[in-house]
This record gives C-alpha cells, structure tokens and sequence, in this order.
C-alpha cells in the first residue's frame, strides 16, 4: 500500500498551499496523511465537508485527549496543561469565550480605529524618516499588532522584545522542551503581571507602586477588567485568566503580523491586483478578505473525533485524528472560480481563514481593521513601494507552523 | 420572511452583521441582534448569506409558507 502523503508540508510558494496537497484534493474531500511521528490523520480538502465537520460536537479541539493528533515534535509536551479556548471544549471554552465576546465586538473594534490609525502612522512615520531599505517585518508589520494588542489588554510594549521572542519559541521551537519553555516564560510574567493589576484593583499601595514602576505605568485593560470582573467573582481562576492571556497575547500579534508582511508581499507580486486597488481605495475591504482567503496563513485546523462520524462517504473512526486544511478549502473550485487567482475584487465570502464553528477566531473583526489600516496607509504613503531583494530570496517559515515571511526588505523611491 | 437569532449560541463572530449590516447589528455585550424593524429581514438579500456566514448557524430563517404550515408560528 502506497504511503499515506506527510502532512504539514513547505509551502514552495509564500502565497499557494504546498502543491503536496494538491493530489489530495483532486482525490476527494477526505484523505489519510501521515504526521512526523508516523501517526495517521484525516485531512479535509473540502469546503463543505470542512463546514459540516467544524459545526459537528464529535469533534473535539481538547488538546489534552490523549488520541489528539500532533502536527510537530513542539507539541509533545502540550498535553499537559490546558490551552485556553482553542484547546478546550464547551461547555468550558463557552464560559471563557464569553468573557471576552464585548471585547472583541464589532462596535468595541469600531471604535479602535481612530487609535489603530495613530499607531499605524507613527510608525510609517518612522519608517519614511529612516529612509529605504527598510526590513518591514520588524518594521511595521510586526509592531503594529504588537501594540495594538498590548494596548487593549493592558501589557506594557515595552516589553515586546520578550514576549514577541518568547511567543516566536513557543510556535517555532524545533522541540518540545524548547516550545515548553518558551510557554512556561510567557505563563510566569503574565502572572506576574495579573497579581500586579490585582493588588492595584484592592488597592494595595505596594501593588500601585509595582504596577507602577516609573512614568511608564502599566496601561489599564482588559485583563484589569477580567482581573476585576471575573476573578473576583469567581467564573475565572487566577490560572485560567492567565492562560487566557497568553492565548490572547501570542494570537493577538503572530498572525495579524504575518498577514501585513505577506499580504504586502503578495499584492506586489500581483501588480494588476495593486493597482486595482490604488486606483480604488474603496475595494480595501475586499481586498482584505482577497488575501485571507488566499493566504490562509493559519493552515491546519486540529480536531480529535470522540464518535464515529460518516462524512463524504468515508467514517472518521472516534479517536482518529481529523485536520482541516484552511489554505486548501479556501482554493475549493466549487466555492470559488478561478480560485488560484488573486481577486480583490472577489467577493471572498465564507472562507475558513479564520475557521468555523465555536471556535471561529475571536479577534478577527480586530485583525481586518488592523489589515485595513495598515495595507491601506502603507500602500498610499509609500506609492512606489516595492521589494528591495529578488522575491526568491525571501525566506518562508515552515509548513508546520503560522505561514508567512521571515524578513521582508522593501525599497521605495530612489532607494 | 422571520428571522430570529439564539443569543445563547452566538458566539459574537460578527460574521452576520460584516455580511448584511442593514439589518444585523451586535448589542453592547457583542452579541447579533436585529436593527429595529428588520425581524422579517426587510427582502435585503444578504441575509439568507449572513444566516450562511454564521459559524455557529445562530440564526434561522423562516418562510411565510414554512410559518403557516408550522401552525401559524
């Protein structure tokens, strides 16, 4: 019996799902691959199948189930504490998720642009003042989130070499010891951080003065409120609130930050795309959901079936591991026509960039404004903009974990 | 046309009111409610996509003719 196809696999190109996937797809809606540790899974290539199988109860995102499948070497140690809502089921995952729903509300975001904006200027600010080339991953694509998510849970920025290189271990670690580590820095200074905002709430003067340190006082938000809230009356314990914020913390920079950079890169390799939208500025929502749909950075959804499900006329067997490929379900050609091509002017509705079902991601109304803003004002300050190194030579993380760029060097100008 | 939603399954994805925000909106919580006046979905065409777009299928639309035959609703 010929070898099941390995699954995750490279992308060869940053904007196309690994072409290992594409014989899958052309089989059917559900196939076997195998995984790093010779383990065997299901993987969804369907968009339909993908839909019924995300709203379906018998699959599970319990990442402590012991049949829970492992995707890279750095989760082997993942069973041991609970992750906060991705890795739980409800009726756990619905009490955490409703303490942060107003919070990531579409009103509640609405009313961050204006600030989204401001963060998004000053730092073009600093990026025209610097003067080309400039490296835009770590110039603005990654800071950009990076203070937006620290400003609305109330982490200080000035903190973002640590946490920004404790997430990148804990998502990028070849090992698991290395990955574990990464999660047990980031769980202890967010502690740390929470027992400061709770002596602050009691008000605790000694608690006031740490959390207050210098002039630079730690911003208030949302995990004062949760701190306030939730803790005090109980529906979150000091442990919970904490994963909670790490979840919040790591989601809320990594994959917003790789959208900018590759979806930057992305409309300059498309050229007709790019000026579409210059000469249209209004098509930047569209173009927004273009790019997630086509780039689907988040590929490789994580489910365990706890019962037998019949699905495209195959049975997913309870324990067998189930994967839904976002990146492939999002190039479904009954969905979507021409679906390898890129489209702002698509309407790229009910893609899975984002997933679906209970887990759908909670920030993703924060994330298209902050796509909105910052691929809109990059493209009109810097009219010209363009890649200052060949697009071959442009590094790619690997398949196995949030896709996107290393480093993007971009020119403009003369430079 | 009736269009009603399960506040105690929506999870405030806010796929519905991206999709037809002329007749779904999020109340202060940041869960979907209707914009007054709009329960019968105001013929918007939009809204038999929202009612898809939902990742949880929180919302349910009712014919007029589903309506009488399911007893007068």
């Amino acid at each position: 019996m010929a070898q099941a196809t390995p699954f995750p696999q490279d992308r060869t190109c940053p904007y196309h799902p690994p072409t290992g996937y594409r014989p899958l797809s052309e089989q059917g809606p559900l196939n076997r691959v195998t995984l790093y540790d010779d383990t065997e899974a299901w993987l969804v290539t369907g968009h339909a199948e993908a839909q019924a199988l995300l709203t379906d109860p018998r699959l599970s995102a319990d990442r402590q189930n012991p049949a829970f499948p492992l995707i890279a070497r750095r989760f082997e140690l993942s069973r041991r504490e609970p992750i906060a809502l991705l890795g739980v089921d409800d009726p756990l995952h619905n009490k955490q998720r409703r303490t942060l729903i107003p919070t990531f509300g579409v009103k509640r975001v609405a009313a961050m642009r204006p600030r989204i904006q401001r963060v998004v200027d000053e730092l073009l600010d600093a990026v025209v003042a610097q003067g080309p080339p400039v490296e835009l991953v770590a110039a603005f694509a990654l800071p950009v989130p990076s203070i937006v998510i620290c400003e609305l849970l109330g982490v200080p920025y000035a903190d973002h070499d640590f946490f920004e290189d404790a997430s990148r271990r804990i998502l990028r670690s070849a090992t698991a010891q290395e990955s574990d580590a990464g999660r047990l820095e980031l769980m202890d200074y967010l502690g740390d951080l929470v027992d400061r905002k709770a002596k602050a709430a009691h008000g605790d003067p000694a608690g006031a003065r740490a959390a207050a340190p210098a002039a630079d006082a730690t911003p208030e938000g949302v995990l004062d409120e949760l701190v306030r809230d939730r803790l005090s009356d109980g529906t979150l314990d000091r442990e919970e609130l904490v994963r909670l914020a790490l979840i919040l913390l790591v989601a809320g920079h990594e994959t917003t930050a790789n959208m900018i950079s590759l979806g930057t890169f992305t409309l300059l390799e498309h050229p007709d795309q790019l000026g579409a939208l210059r000469a249209d500025p209004e098509l930047t929502r569209d173009a927004v959901e273009e790019l997630l749909r086509y780039l689907s950075i988040a590929d490789g959804l994580v489910r365990v079936a706890t019962e037998d499900i019949e699905v495209a006329g195959q049975t997913i067997r309870a324990d067998d591991g189930v994967i839904l490929s976002s990146a492939t379900v999002n190039r479904d050609a009954t969905v979507y026509s021409d679906a390898d091509d890129l489209d702002v002017r698509r309407n790229a509705r009910h893609h899975l960039a984002f997933g679906f079902g209970i887990h759908q991601c909670l920030g993703q109304n924060l994330a298209r404004a902050e796509l909105e803003i910052a691929l809109h004002s990059l493209l009109t300050r810097l009219p010209d903009l363009r890649l200052a190194v060949p697009a071959h030579e442009l590094r790619m993380k690997p398949g196995d974990t949030i896709q996107g760029l290393v480093e993007l060097p971009v020119t403009w100008g003369r430079g | 046309m009736r269009v009603t939603i399960d506040t105690d399954v929506c999870i405030g994805a806010g796929q519905c009111v991206l999709t037809a925000p002329e007749v779904f909106t999020q109340d202060d919580d940041g869960f979907s409610a209707l914009l007054p006046g709009c329960e019968d979905g105001t013929g918007d065409p939009m809204v038999r996509e929202a009612a898809r777009a939902c990742p949880v299928r929180a919302i349910t639309i009712q014919d007029q003719g589903a309506e009488r035959t399911g007893g007068g609703g």
